[in-house]
């Protein structure tokens, strides 16, 4: 489970890019000039209202687009095509049906360009992975028979099973009830410190930032760029930790946001 | 519970039992119709079944669903997918498609006999032909309908190509063509009958023909309810295979 950290060039970022553009096909700017870094175990959240190309973003970063300018660099090396070490959690948890949640979890394993396993190894990463996110027994339930939150956690196996040393989620607990999204951002938190990966999250949603992340980025719109930074400096779990802190970090990200709108 | 058995239950009893009243009607000015009813009917598949006279029949039949749905998916399915994913094959083929939907499979049986020659060819040909249409419009909708999330996990997963056929497309549409398949087995099992009416000397459809030719109408009434039995048992199959695949 433990995963060493390797070749960033002594960087000690996940994650690096800069001067990033992108457009739409009809040369409509999704977003313009970004740069970011992440570093290694860190959790990094990029704020902003819908709309604003952060998910577009989250896409280019995790090289599932090709920006059209800047560079991008994992773990050191420059990015072409996604990396079998970044993993990806979307808002719906896109299980397959006709996979237990064991099949599920193992989907990302043995792929021609991911890393070659022993079916032990796989096994055992299977296993780690489904009880890390809770759902040691239920490793025969099929995706019909999950509730929404359950299927979640899967999805968050699945990408866990693959070690990944960068977790990029976009908007992941968005479509659960308030109830399950509390646990699921706790559960987030916990699994990214255990596995020793960094994580960017993708969120519009202030509070789940302020709880989940080391970093908040605020993105602003048209085009979207990145318009303020806060480091998140509080213990967890923070609401009962610095429940003050939090309320100021609370207004001072909303007095932001309006600051934008108003711009 | 009660409903769910009880109820179909007593549908199928009314239907014997108005069944029975026609044949009696019926019987009234024709006296042979007499062995339309359900009582004779019942004997003659008693007998026709332990005898051993039936069974031939209904493996012919059997084999010839079997042999027409396989060219069915084997021609259906490739055409659905690519149905589903390009847009310019749609444009291509649709109003091709829509015709020769429309028309009845059966027109097509002297063409059938005259290229294909006399025996199962032409029956394998006219099934198949009936079959493809749901196949074919199901898995091109399954394409369609692909959980577009699926493939971007294939994209993030630096899946090939032949990965994401083999390990996303093809089982995220199975549902859809099972769906084609059991819509194909009802047509399927419709156009047997006929199609087996024509140049061959076995199957169920045969059968019927050669109860009418000896004027063995028990035995007819016998085969149409033996018919009706096996599509339904072949219809629950095939919902059962559609329901266990999503484990639902």
């Amino acid at each position: 489970m433990s995963t060493a950290v390797s070749g960033d060039g002594g960087t000690g970022l996940a994650l690096q890019a800069s001067g990033l553009n992108f457009s739409y096909a009809d040369g409509h700017a999704v977003f313009a000039d970004v740069s970011l870094d992440v570093r290694h175990r860190e959790i990094v959240c990029l704020l902003g209202g819908s709309g604003c190309g952060k998910s577009s973003l989250l896409r280019v970063l995790a090289r599932l687009e090709a920006p059209a300018s800047g560079d991008i660099r994992f773990l050191g090396e420059p990015l072409q095509a996604p990396h079998p070490r970044a993993a990806l959690v979307f808002q719906q948890p896109g299980l397959l049906p006709w996979l237990d949640a064991a099949g599920n979890a193992g989907f990302g394993l043995d792929f021609e360009h991911q890393p070659r396993l022993t079916p032990v190894e796989r096994a055992a990463r299977i296993e780690q992975a489904l009880s890390a996110v809770g759902l040691a027994g239920h490793a025969h339930r099929y995706p019909a028979q999950l509730s929404g939150g359950m299927a979640q956690r899967v999805a968050l196996a699945r990408a866990l099973a693959r070690e990944p040393q960068l977790l990029f989620a976009d908007e992941p607990f968005s479509a659960l009830d308030a109830i399950t999204r509390a646990e699921m951002q706790a559960l987030l938190v916990e699994v990214v410190h255990r596995w020793h990966t960094a994580a960017l999250l993708v969120t519009h949603d202030i509070d789940e930032a302020i709880l989940v992340a080391d970093r908040i980025l605020l993105m602003g719109e048209a085009p979207g760029r990145i318009v303020r930074e806060w480091v998140v400096d509080l213990e967890r779990p923070r609401e009962q930790a610095d429940p003050a802190a939090v309320t100021a970090l609370r207004l001072d990200i909303l007095s932001a946001l309006h600051a934008l709108r108003a711009h | 519970m009660a409903s769910r058995l009880l109820l179909p239950l007593a549908g199928l009893l009314l239907a014997v039992l108005g069944w029975a009243a026609g044949a009696v009607w019926l019987a009234h000015g024709m006296p042979i119709a007499s062995a339309f009813a359900p009582l004779e009917s019942a004997a003659s598949l008693w007998q026709l079944v332990s005898a051993g006279e039936l069974w031939p029949h209904v493996v012919v039949s059997l084999k010839r669903v079997a042999v027409g749905l396989l060219l069915a998916i084997l021609i259906g399915v490739p055409l659905g997918v690519l149905t589903g994913l390009s847009r310019r094959f749609t444009q291509a083929t649709a109003p091709l498609f829509q015709f020769l939907r429309m028309v009845s499979p059966l027109s097509w049986m002297p063409l059938a006999v005259m290229v294909l020659g006399v025996g199962d060819a032409p029956v394998y040909f006219l099934l198949a032909f009936a079959a493809v249409w749901p196949i074919l419009l199901n898995t091109a909708s399954g394409v369609a309908q692909l959980d577009p999330n699926w493939l971007l996990l294939a994209r993030s997963l630096s899946a090939t190509r032949t990965e994401t056929v083999l390990r996303i497309v093809l089982p995220g549409i199975t549902a859809h063509i099972l769906t084609g398949v059991r819509l194909a087995i009802g047509i399927i099992w419709i156009v047997l009958v006929p199609a087996e009416m024509l140049g061959v000397s076995a199957g169920l459809g045969y059968f019927i023909l050669d109860t009418r030719d000896r004027l063995a109408y028990s035995e007819l009434m016998a085969v149409i309810v033996l018919v009706g039995a096996l599509g339904y048992a072949l219809d629950h199959l095939a919902r059962a295979a559609h329901a266990r695949w999503l484990h639902r």
